[in-house]
């Protein structure tokens, strides 16, 4: 599998990190996911799992999971790095239909702007929600309040 | 949107007492045609995943099974995947052989609630009373085996948190046996019955490739002849250690759908059986000791009776999760209501809404307003008796009126 994702992505990985042999992470640049997420969804048909958001430190990061599940149930998640001051990314709704929930839910939880994306508005907080208030933050505590 | 602004809208949802999801459809409606649909959702955001992140390892085993009521085990099964991915912890055999059996006992009791509510809403009460007396069988195993009808806590990062006690194990499969008599008999009566089959056959259709472009999951892609199961194509758990086969069919409607999970009730009891025969008369532990989960990231998956459960766990080192990702299985198979509504008549949609099986809350409020006029034109029990007629016109024009209760009996 490595060999192939490897023969199929070529120089677009950055990084790779093999957890055990059916969990596999692979860090792209910002600029080379969409093509990545395209040759692994439609070339080599992965079924698109989910995406995660995660605040670090000093940047984002986001990982699209893809699992090859007649190729021995293999988790491949792509991994990328945004940095604070301009937390954007491509939205990759015309090539996921289904991934546009989950840009919806990170945009409004963690803050991330999905460029391009048809219909970016909130998910699951309320419409009223408080501009530049994001909860998934580290920042906020759980019950709302910013430390 | 100039266009939909002309339609009628319907709305379906969002709250019902009875039902823990509380999610909002809009159709916009041509006459009696779904032309276009939207949902709403964010009524009962309770933030887990933030919650998550407050507590300690052990704890957050116990916060994923609120998640759903009816699903209470599929998360804390995917989420100790995941813990027991980060930290590569291989778990006791009898702690799998006790995973399959919830997990498995999980899937009976959940596809005969989802039974009983279509035959519910397709005006076959009979159906409905029927499915939730016999679930009432699985619920008692539970008891039996856990100490609670629902919410089970039997995980634990490692292994389970309770054995399964040899004296017990006859009783069960007693129970068992019987439980599976009442499923052939209700399969039977379901499928074979003509009037069903007119109502289901042909409505909602998902294609492979919708199926592909939604990412949907469990058996509302089975249905459509897509053969993903996390059970066999990722195994965990014990389910590589029992003989079971993946149910799949290929017209992707409604009635095929139900055939999925019907049919799938019957592997269930395999696996069940035969984890039961293979704990039985042996010791051993059930839980390994975990002491502290290093720094890592984890993924844990299990094939939830609605399809696929996702967690994705990140830790830092310490007691807590940094990051705790989760995927529910209705999160993509929601979605693909644009794609099998569509088109579709109102009466249809209710039974197309329930065929995915998200959770009812939906269905059980829909009223139609003129948007125009700004006044209801139907209630719910309005569309409800929409389809029942819907069910006796196709029964008298097939000839088949009072027939089914005969055969029932």
């Amino acid at each position: 599998m490595i060999e192939k994702l490897k023969e199929k992505l070529g120089d677009i990985i950055k990084d790779i990190k093999i957890h055990n042999d059916r969990r596999i992470y692979l860090t792209v640049d910002r600029n080379d996911l969409k093509k990545a997420c395209e040759i692994i969804f439609k070339d080599m048909d992965a079924r698109y799992q989910i995406v995660s958001g995660i605040e670090n430190f000093d940047n984002f990061e986001i990982l699209y999971h893809f699992s090859f599940d007649k190729e021995g149930g293999i988790i491949v998640s792509l991994k990328t790095f945004i940095e604070k001051e301009r937390p954007e990314i491509e939205s990759l709704t015309d090539l996921i239909p289904g991934i546009a929930w989950i840009e919806r839910e990170i945009w409004e939880l963690l803050g991330i702007n999905f460029v391009g994306h048809p219909d970016l508005k909130h998910f699951l907080l309320r419409e009223d929600w408080k501009e530049g208030h994001y909860p998934l933050r580290k920042g906020v505590k759980t019950d709302g309040r910013e430390e | 949107m100039a266009e939909k602004n002309k339609k009628v809208i319907v709305p379906i949802g969002p709250y019902h007492p009875l039902l823990e999801e509380p999610e909002y459809f809009q159709l916009y409606c041509d006459g009696e045609k779904v032309i276009d649909a939207e949902w709403i959702a964010g009524y009962n955001h309770r933030g887990i995943e933030k919650l998550s992140e407050s507590k300690h390892y052990d704890q957050v085993t116990f916060l994923v099974e609120r998640i759903c009521g009816i699903c209470s085990t599929s998360h804390p099964i995917a989420y100790c995947n995941a813990v027991e991915d980060l930290a590569g912890i291989d778990i006791p055999e009898r702690a799998k052989y006790i995973r399959n059996i919830v997990g498995e006992l999980e899937r009976l009791h959940s596809h005969l609630l989802w039974v009983g509510l279509a035959g519910h809403f397709l005006g076959y009460n009979t159906v409905f009373m029927w499915a939730w007396k016999y679930r009432e069988g699985i619920l008692d195993m539970f008891e039996m085996i856990t100490g609670n009808r629902n919410h089970y806590a039997m995980l634990k990062i490692g292994g389970v948190r309770r054995d399964i006690e040899d004296e017990d194990i006859p009783v069960l499969k007693k129970t068992l046996s019987e439980v599976k008599g009442k499923i052939q008999m209700l399969t039977e009566a379901v499928l074979d019955d003509p009037v069903l089959s007119a109502r289901l056959k042909g409505v909602g259709i998902l294609t492979k490739e919708d199926i592909k472009n939604y990412g949907a999951v469990g058996p509302v892609a089975r249905a459509s002849g897509v053969d993903i199961d996390v059970r066999k194509d990722d195994p965990y758990a014990g389910y590589n250690l029992v003989e079971w086969k993946v149910i799949t069919t290929q017209n992707g409607d409604v009635f095929d759908k139900a055939v999925v999970r019907l049919l799938e009730c019957f592997e269930s009891i395999k696996i069940i059986e035969q984890s039961l025969d293979a704990i039985k008369g042996k010791k051993g532990e059930i839980c390994k000791e975990v002491r502290e989960i290093p720094e890592g990231e984890g993924i844990g998956r299990h094939e939830a009776p609605r399809g696929e459960v996702f967690h994705y766990v990140r830790s830092d080192g310490s007691n807590r999760p940094v990051r705790h990702k989760i995927r529910a299985p209705s999160y993509v198979n929601i979605p693909t209501f644009k794609a099998s509504c569509i088109g579709e008549t109102i009466s249809d949609v209710c039974i197309i809404l329930a065929g995915v099986d998200p959770c009812y809350c939906c269905t059980e409020r829909i009223s139609v307003y003129d948007k125009e006029k700004n006044k209801k034109v139907y209630e719910f029990s309005d569309l409800v008796k929409m389809s029942i007629e819907k069910t006796e016109r196709i029964k008298k024009e097939i000839g088949k009126e009072g027939k089914l209760w005969k055969k029932l009996l």
